[in-house]
């Protein structure tokens, strides 16, 4: 009965792992009869080149940015969520809504807002006198505003994940220290956020690993990868564009699978230690 | 995604099926509905009024989106974005694929799921845990780093512009097995035994006794299974070069390609509209079963 699945996980996520390795050790144009062995020649390549200086801050500042955007955000509107006025529920669904929407659709909608001369965005800054960034032509602000769609798309999640994180904390002890005449501000510095630990650490790490797996909406912002090549878009890029480089792109790959495998491995071994305050 | 973080969620379950309706224990005075509704009102506002104006500008006329002078509300409501649409790239047949890719898609992982959360819940085979533990380590590799293998093999059998080769990658589901199996295990074994006494092979006693009980689970693994392949980008995009065979987010990048400059707007908001409307309007009614299987898997494949 399980055999099926087996067999496809087997296939299509095992199998390609082992081959990822082996073709990061070729020298190899994609749909080409015939590859040189480099060895490790690809991972030196890569490594040693201007490229990956940029490759590796861009996927840095992008994962960090988005992670820590997202987290903050979504803390703010957990909060203001966790009232008791009617109608939390439709703005709770509503705030996540962005969550699971197409990174195409959204990344087109919002190039719009952005555009410098006809979009939203510029309208508005004109009303205030200011001028719009040239959001599309410098890396940088193209930069920024990946990670801002980005943020907006997913800081729901992260409400979400915070506001049941809220509602879960312990109603009394929370009461007992407003009597004895802990402000709010301290209940939440002092109790809320070290309670939260855990919720805190299981969206540090749900959130890093996805924003290092994001590619739709980077692909679709910025099609030139201009100031956005993080390192999936860069596999991408050297494996699927113009160069068909099959055996360096495997080996970005590679580098990025470790990475993430790192990160799930050091969360896996660290969580139960060091995140339980209740 | 990663074996702690579904642990940890199944543990911790941030979010119940239930849904986070907080019991009321007095009534709202006025000074707190009004501070409580200002930051709700905003948030609100911050996640429709981007959606909302790819809506009204699907509908706006070329002089009307490439102007200084903007206005919310089209002057004249023109269905001409989306006639464009339909005829400088197949449309059409990117949403019919789209569906196909969906339906067929969605259908199959979930029926592998339930099989395969079945028999790691209710047969005995040997290795077992072996089996449940590389399903659960599937679940920590990311489908991207994937790619290029899983394009290399398709591409060697023909599978480029084919539906099964757009379709069969994926089908293999980590996720799903692993929502369901907790959802399994959650049943009385007696009951099981009982009907097994009574001569139900394991089909029957899948079919007639687990799937009715665990509805609400299947029906989650279900609605994330179905948004994210109508989703999915990458890998289509990749298998994908003829234009009859690509679904809606691979489509859009090739109008986006051919509207290119401001002109190209309206265009592109009404494609955006068609890959995003469907999936707000299964999410507006179904949202509590979509928002609980991402936040207790937070993943997607």
């Amino acid at each position: 009965m399980a055999l099926p699945n087996l067999v496809l996980i087997g296939a299509f996520t095992y199998r390609p792992l082992i081959m990822n390795i082996y073709y990061s050790t070729l020298n190899w144009t994609l749909g080409s009869a015939t590859a040189t062995v480099v060895g490790l020649g690809n991972y030196v390549r890569f490594f040693s080149s201007d490229a990956a200086g940029t490759v590796l801050t861009t996927t840095a500042v992008f994962a960090v940015a988005t992670v820590g955007g997202s987290m903050v955000l979504g803390l703010l509107v957990a909060l203001a969520l966790n009232t008791n006025v009617p109608g939390t529920n439709v703005a709770r669904a509503g705030v996540f809504a962005p969550y699971v929407l197409s990174g195409v659709g959204v990344g087109l909608v919002w190039l719009f807002i952005f555009d410098p001369v006809y979009g939203v965005l510029a309208y508005v800054l004109r009303r205030f006198g200011a001028e719009s960034p040239r959001w599309f032509n410098d890396p940088t602000l193209s930069l920024v505003m990946v990670i801002t769609v980005y943020v907006w798309k997913n800081l729901g999640y992260c409400a979400v994940v915070y506001l049941a994180g809220l509602q879960s904390l312990p109603a009394d002890v929370m009461e007992a220290a407003a009597l004895d005449g802990a402000g709010r501000l301290r209940r939440f510095g002092y109790m809320s956020l070290p309670l939260l630990g855990p919720t805190t650490f299981f969206l540090l790490i749900t959130t890093i690993l996805s924003s290092l797996q994001a590619f739709d909406l980077i692909r679709i912002m910025t099609p030139t990868s201009q100031g956005t090549r993080t390192l999936i878009y860069e596999a991408y890029v050297q494996g699927f564009g113009a160069y068909q480089r099959a055996g360096y792109s495997a080996a970005i790959s590679v580098v990025l699978f470790v990475l993430l495998i790192t990160l799930t491995i050091i969360q896996i071994a660290w969580v139960d230690r060091k995140v339980h305050y209740a | 995604m990663s074996l702690l973080t579904l642990k940890r969620s199944v543990e911790a379950s941030p979010v119940s099926l239930s849904t986070g309706a907080t019991p009321r224990r007095r009534r709202p005075r006025l000074s707190t509905v009004l501070g409580g509704y200002l930051p709700l009102v905003a948030i609100v506002l911050l996640v429709a009024l981007p959606l909302l104006w790819m809506v009204l500008s699907s509908f706006k006329q070329v002089s009307e989106i490439i102007t200084l002078n903007l206005h919310a509300l089209p002057r004249h409501w023109s269905l001409v974005n989306y006639t464009e649409a339909f005829r400088t790239a197949p449309f059409g047949r990117f949403f019919l694929n789209s569906v196909l890719v969906t339906v067929v898609g969605a259908t199959l992982k979930v029926l592998l799921a339930i099989h395969t959360a079945y028999a790691l819940v209710f047969v005995r085979f040997p290795a077992k845990n072996v089996i449940f533990v590389a399903v659960l380590v599937a679940l920590m590799v990311p489908p991207q780093v994937a790619i290029l293998p899983n394009y290399v093999l398709v591409a060697g059998m023909n599978g480029l512009n084919t539906y099964w080769g757009i379709i069969v990658p994926s089908l293999g589901t980590a996720f799903g097995t692993f929502l369901l199996r907790q959802a399994f295990r959650s049943l009385p074994m007696s009951m099981l035994e009982a009907a097994e006494v009574d001569g139900a092979g394991h089909l029957a006693r899948l079919w007639r006794m687990v799937v009715p009980t665990t509805a609400p689970s299947i029906t989650t693994v279900a609605l994330v299974t179905i948004v994210s392949e109508w989703n999915e980008y990458i890998w289509p995009l990749i298998i994908t070069t003829d234009p009859n065979l690509m679904t809606l987010p691979v489509g859009l990048t090739l109008l986006q390609n051919n509207e290119s400059g401001p002109a190209g707007y309206g265009v592109m908001m009404a494609g955006a509209v068609i890959v995003i409307l469907p999936v707000l309007v299964v999410f507006a009614f179904l949202q509590r079963y979509i928002v609980a299987g991402l936040t207790a898997g937070s993943v997607s494949n």
